[in-house]
């Protein structure tokens, strides 16, 4: 039997366990021995001119190596110009800033555009002293007036960027979309609200340069990409530069490719000949990693009294903070899933890109897709709530039914596979919604303080959504009957060396305990994209796979040499991992065997795999909430859930990835909100502050199987990494609100917090 | 200042900052570097170690502190021959870890709930651990493991 699909335990845990990761600030090598500290200067105001910078008093303090501002940065080349024709949508494949007039400088140059940017660096011998000497470090600034709401960013009266003559950097606004024959059509203004990653582990970064290579250590989900962003930025060679991504502590989007401030302390090596090492506090973190979500949607759905939705608009303001990353592509991404999985004849979809002075902007963990399924799965309920109609009847009259795949929406995006009703029907079973209905009704009916809510909804997402940039392995089985797996993809958590290790197991018999997987080390690995988008099974495990089989026939061929027999007829017993001639088990080659007999390269087969077109999982989530309508409070109590992606290789990895994107959707839903005040300071800087869930805020969750291959890789697998985050959030938020929509509420924005229940539900009986 | 404690049943003195953070003490001048680093407000619990069998937060604790006290890290759980504590072995079963970043704190300060009560319910789990964080897990399965290491009885 394959060991595919079955619970395997992580292979990765017992040294996590025991002697714990060795992230950036663990490394211990003898390369980083005297590394000094690099502490960041980062403004305290939103928007600012910078006048002047004093650093005498900060390089007499104890420790102190150096000071430095953007006017030591004259050792690199200028930035690329803007390209023609205005400033392209940035990638998720590279965050790079838009360049041109919205450049993103390493450090500040003239002005500072929120706060948390660099302004200057400090090195010292150690970290206290650099904690020191920071604020020993006095830069003058003149004020300028900020720009928060993105509504004051489109009003233009202050600019941020004053040659671009304009707040917005992309605009491609929404159209009219045909809401004739609607009997009845719903408008609301709905706030998908800023959020912060927050992986465990911040930010980090160590450097140095060594006879004109430079090695950098850092905390990424894409070494490779990070490579590549530096030879740019540095005018080198590729070959030049050697990015290693060690164990890194959760990424969540926020960790693709590599943030100014590392490049920054990669370029400061060089500059001064010393070994570097950065890793942000908590505090940094919060304002100098990038945000999450920040749009404004306009949404407007129209359709039949009896549930038949016929006309969708969604126009989206995305607030992309101080400087335009990728949050130019993010809500293309948001605008490509606008319909959702909705079988919906009319449908429109546009967005503005707005700067602000706040922190960037940039993928988080769905990284434009949440933002879609927030929308349109609220339109859905506010369209259910004005005909009267129970918001699951309503999407399952709407799904794409299961004989429509492969099913081409009118945004653009080609479904590949699905059973989104089955999906529905599986989750309102499991979670007992008939039962929950009548509960809900007998505590109205009593009118108890202590209300039900219950949430629906139902999606579809993308996931591989670079397909065609692929994903690269090579498989090595050495001269002992091991193998190495030097994999593209690069882990922060998910568990790929088990999973790719199965896939050894599985496609050569070779046990997983005898396979050795490599991963971020670009001198191992030189080409590669790395994780984002939920890509890593489905290119980055496909390749393995692909790989995999390619070794198989390279020993195939050489077995048949050793064994003298024909290569049609050898056969390889995956259970015993024993090459022998088929009818005769005992004429046997291990795999050691066949591997020596290979000459000086070994066996090994590298591979690119790319895909046709991505992938798009579904499924369905019943929130369950408990609201007290007398103070506002609301307690998750239950949530059952149904995740479609596909096959499923261990069902151990794919639980623990939807556990954790339920409990980010749940957080956004119910706690968690970037909140600045009017002069862009932050006022949820610090995890004192910042509501990130806890575990007394979640219950254990209820996971459905459900299993619908794709046709587009031969594995049949999509990704699941951001389903959670996807389902979870209008689910959560949806159970809110449905507490409270029999006193007459209709909506609630994110995050559902007991001040703003409690105000709703205040305000519907003030207007009944 | 001089400072000396036993750190996993071994002596360690050493002349430190008198500021000197207990963690910045473990991961500095022990060169036990599994206990992170993960907040500066006392919120997230990624440092937490037994001191003298409590579980503390050592971002929060100066080295001066334990002077001459007893210090447990995740590197000292596992019993002389290697094999895991029973809440290590509870958190490899049952999956309660992605990144591991918050893990060593998440261990110790699941070690020393057992300690308090060692039969929690699944509320009084999540109650006890909630100064820690975990971004990865949405506590689900950590919540399985405390109970499933609760359950076998041998902590």
């Amino acid at each position: 039997m394959s060991i595919l699909g079955t619970r395997v335990v992580r292979i990765e845990d017992p040294r996590l366990l025991t002697a714990g990761g060795t992230y950036v600030d663990d490394l211990r090598l003898p390369q980083l021995t005297g590394a000094a500290r690099v502490t960041f200067v980062r403004s305290h105001h939103g928007h600012a001119l910078i006048t002047g910078v004093d650093a005498s008093a900060a390089l007499a303090a104890p420790g102190v190596i150096a000071v430095l501002t953007y006017q030591d940065i004259n050792d690199i080349p200028p930035p690329p110009p803007l390209p023609e024709g205005g400033p392209p949508p940035g990638s998720e494949a590279a965050p790079l800033p838009m360049g041109g007039v919205w450049q993103e400088p390493l450090l500040a140059v003239d002005r500072v555009r929120f706060v948390g940017e660099p302004v200057a660096m400090v090195l010292t011998d150690d970290s206290y002293q650099g904690e020191d000497a920071a604020e020993l470090v006095s830069v003058d600034y003149e004020p300028l007036p900020a720009i928060v709401d993105p509504a004051d960013a489109l009003a233009g009266h202050t600019l941020l960027f004053p040659d671009a003559g304009s707040n917005v950097a992309v605009a491609h606004p929404a159209g009219d979309t045909a809401f004739d024959g609607c009997d009845v059509v719903v408008s609301r203004d709905i706030v998908n609200q800023r959020v912060a990653p927050v992986p465990m582990e911040g930010r980090a970064a160590a450097a140095m340069w060594v006879d004109g290579k430079l090695t950098v250590w850092v905390s990424t989900q894409n070494a490779q990409i990070s490579r590549f962003i530096m030879a740019g930025a540095f005018g080198l060679d590729p070959d030049a530069i050697r990015v290693v991504a060690p164990d890194v502590g959760g990424g969540f989007g926020a960790k693709v490719g590599i943030d100014r401030d590392a490049i920054l302390v990669a370029w400061a090596a060089r500059h001064t000949g010393r070994a570097l090492r950065w890793v942000e506090t908590r505090s940094e973190n919060l304002v100098g990693m990038t945000h999450g979500r920040d749009q404004q949607h306009q949404i407007k759905i129209g359709g039949t009294r009896d549930g038949r939705v016929l006309a969708y608009r969604l126009d989206v303001l995305q607030d992309t903070g101080a400087y335009p990353r990728m949050s130019g592509f993010l809500p293309t991404l948001t605008n490509l899933m606008a319909v959702g999985p909705y079988d919906i004849a009319h449908v429109e979809a546009g967005y503005r890109v707005v700067v602000t002075n706040k922190t960037p902007i940039a993928a988080y963990r769905g990284a434009g897709r949440p933002e879609a399924t927030a929308a349109i799965e609220r339109a859905m309920d506010l369209f259910a709530a004005e005909i009267g109609m129970d918001p699951a009847e309503v999407r399952r009259k709407n799904l794409v039914p299961a004989d429509k795949f492969p099913y081409q929406t009118p945004c653009g995006a080609h479904y590949d596979s699905g059973d989104y009703i089955g999906a529905l029907d599986k989750v309102l079973a499991g979670s007992g919604y008939a039962g929950l209905r009548a509960e809900q009704a007998r505590r109205r009916e009593r009118g108890d303080a202590l209300q039900l809510g219950i949430g629906v909804a139902s999606y579809v997402e993308i996931t591989a959504a670079d397909a065609e940039n692929g994903e690269t392995a090579r498989v090595v089985v050495n001269g002992d009957g091991t193998a190495t797996v030097y994999t593209g993809s690069s882990p922060h958590g998910q568990g790929h060396y088990t999973a790719w290790s199965m896939l050894v197991q599985s496609d050569l018999g070779i046990p997983m305990d005898k396979v050795t997987v490599l991963h971020g080390d670009t001198d191992e690995i030189p080409l590669a994209t790395g994780t984002y988008a939920s890509r890593s099974l489905q290119l980055g495990g496909m390749a393995v796979h692909k790989a995999d089989l390619e070794v198989k026939e390279q020993a195939r061929r050489l077995a048949a040499d050793m064994m003298e027999a024909s290569e049609a007829d050898l056969e390889l017993d995956i259970d015993r991992g024993l090459w022998h001639v088929r009818g005769d088990p005992e004429s046997s080659k291990t795999w050691a065997e066949v591997a020596s007999h290979a000459g000086s390269d070994g066996l090994v087969a590298a591979v690119h795999f790319t895909e046709a077109q991505p992938t798009f999982p579904f499924g369905s989530h019943v929130a369950v909430a408990e609201v007290d309508t007398e103070t506002g409070k609301v307690t998750l109590v239950r949530h059952v859930t149904v995740d479609d992606a596909g096959i499923v290789v261990n069902p151990v990895l794919t639980e623990g990835q939807r556990h954790g994107g339920i409990a980010q959707g749940a957080a956004q839903a119910l706690l968690e909100e970037m909140v600045y005040d009017a002069d862009g300071n932050p006022l949820t800087g610090t995890l004192a502050d910042y509501a990130a869930i806890t575990a007394t805020e979640l219950p254990s969750f209820e996971l459905l199987v459900s299993e619908t291959p794709t046709p587009v890789n031969p594995l049949g697998v999509k990704g699941i990494g951001e389903a959670g985050t996807i389902g979870a959030t209008p689910a959560v938020q949806n159970a809110v609100i449905d507490a409270v929509s029999h006193l007459g509420v209709r909506h609630i924005d994110m995050p559902t917090t007991p001040a703003r229940v409690w105000a709703a539900i205040k305000e519907a009986r003030n207007s009944q | 200042m001089k400072v000396s404690m036993t750190v996993n049943g071994a002596a360690v003195d050493a002349e430190v900052p008198d500021r000197t953070l207990l963690v910045h003490f473990l991961r500095d001048v022990a060169g036990l570097t599994a206990t992170n680093v993960g907040c500066d407000t006392t919120s997230c619990g990624a440092c937490t170690v037994l001191l003298d069998g409590q579980s503390v937060k050592s971002c929060t604790v100066l080295a001066a502190q334990a002077d001459g006290h007893q210090v447990t890290t995740v590197e000292g759980l596992a019993n002389g021959d290697g094999e895991m504590h029973p809440v290590q072995r509870a958190f490899h079963a049952e999956h309660g870890l992605q990144c591991g970043f918050c893990t060593p704190g998440m261990v110790m300060a699941t070690v020393s709930l057992l300690a308090e009560n060692p039969r929690p319910t699944e509320e009084e789990v999540r109650t006890g651990l909630e100064g820690n964080l975990c971004r990865c897990t949405g506590y689900h399965n950590i919540v399985r493991a405390v109970l499933a290491a609760a359950e076998g009885g041998d902590i």
